[in-house]
């Protein structure tokens, strides 16, 4: 994780864009309708499926973390669908926790731990993952190679 | 599709249960719980466990379930029992082998060599 550069915005030479907000309530079937508006958008801008497995996973831990986690009832959602890269914002108003903080899941006594594994498969299949200061943002950014 | 219907489809097969997930995707918490607990009754039902969960029909999971199935595992191993998993799609057994828990399970291509490796 690179904490100094900045968001990608998307860029004139971008085509196609699906750019948008949400308000997200706790609830399996809004945050299910924003996940296949996303999904709908990466499948049109012609990504390959793993980058739709990687995105619709790194979707839900985010989603996971912003609810469970942060214990937002409401979470706010930004999408910027294009055919480079994908971005998506989620704040979850919480107190915010510190990314760095969190247990080595990879480490050998926290294999068997079931839980802590979300942000780092985040990291894993994002090309990046950023907070903000308070820890209740998280940006996510897929670039497609 | 309420959360009191089954999540699972079991077949007791000589001393071995296996288990097939009826959801493509094991994603929400509600059901990644119902399938924590389904599971564990079977395991209770059974001194020393074997236990074959296929993911055949399973086309993506979170780290919620993930979890759920360390869990499983634990308590398998507790009662001296023991897991085999079978038929997971290639890019979810890349989210094992990223997270390590490759090492932790024992993962079998299909369910006929699971069923072999049994003691």
């Amino acid at each position: 994780m690179n904490a100094h550069r900045p968001v990608p915005s998307p860029q004139p030479g971008d085509h196609a864009p699906g750019v948008w907000s949400a308000k997200v309530p706790k609830g399996v079937d809004d945050y299910r309708e924003q996940e296949a508006l996303l999904l709908e958008a990466v499948q049109g801008a012609g990504y390959p499926s793993a980058a739709v497995f990687a995105i619709r996973l790194a979707f839900e831990e985010a989603m996971m973390n912003a609810f469970k986690h942060g214990g937002a009832e409401v979470v706010d959602l930004g999408v910027s669908v294009t055919a480079r890269r994908v971005v998506i914002t989620v704040n979850d108003y919480g107190p915010g926790y510190d990314p760095d903080a969190v247990p080595d899941p990879l480490a050998e006594e926290n294999l068997e731990l079931p839980s802590g594994r979300g942000l780092m498969l985040m990291r894993q299949y994002m090309t990046e993952v950023r907070h903000n200061e308070s820890g209740n943002t998280v940006t996510m950014v897929y670039e497609r190679s | 599709m309420g959360v009191d219907e089954s999540r699972l489809r079991v077949k007791l097969q000589g001393e071995v249960t296996q288990v097939e997930f009826v959801d493509r995707n094991i994603l929400d918490e509600g059901f990644i719980q119902q399938i924590g607990h389904e599971i564990d009754d079977l395991i209770q039902e059974h001194e020393q466990p074997k236990l074959l969960l296929s993911f055949s029909n399973v086309d993506h999971l979170s780290s919620a379930a993930l979890g759920t199935l360390i869990t499983i595992h634990q308590k398998v191993k507790e009662k001296g029992g023991q897991l085999r998993l079978s038929d997971i799609d290639p890019q979810i057994h890349e989210v094992f082998i990223i997270t390590k828990l490759d090492k932790l399970f024992e993962i079998h291509d299909d369910v006929d060599g699971a069923m072999s490796s049994f003691a």
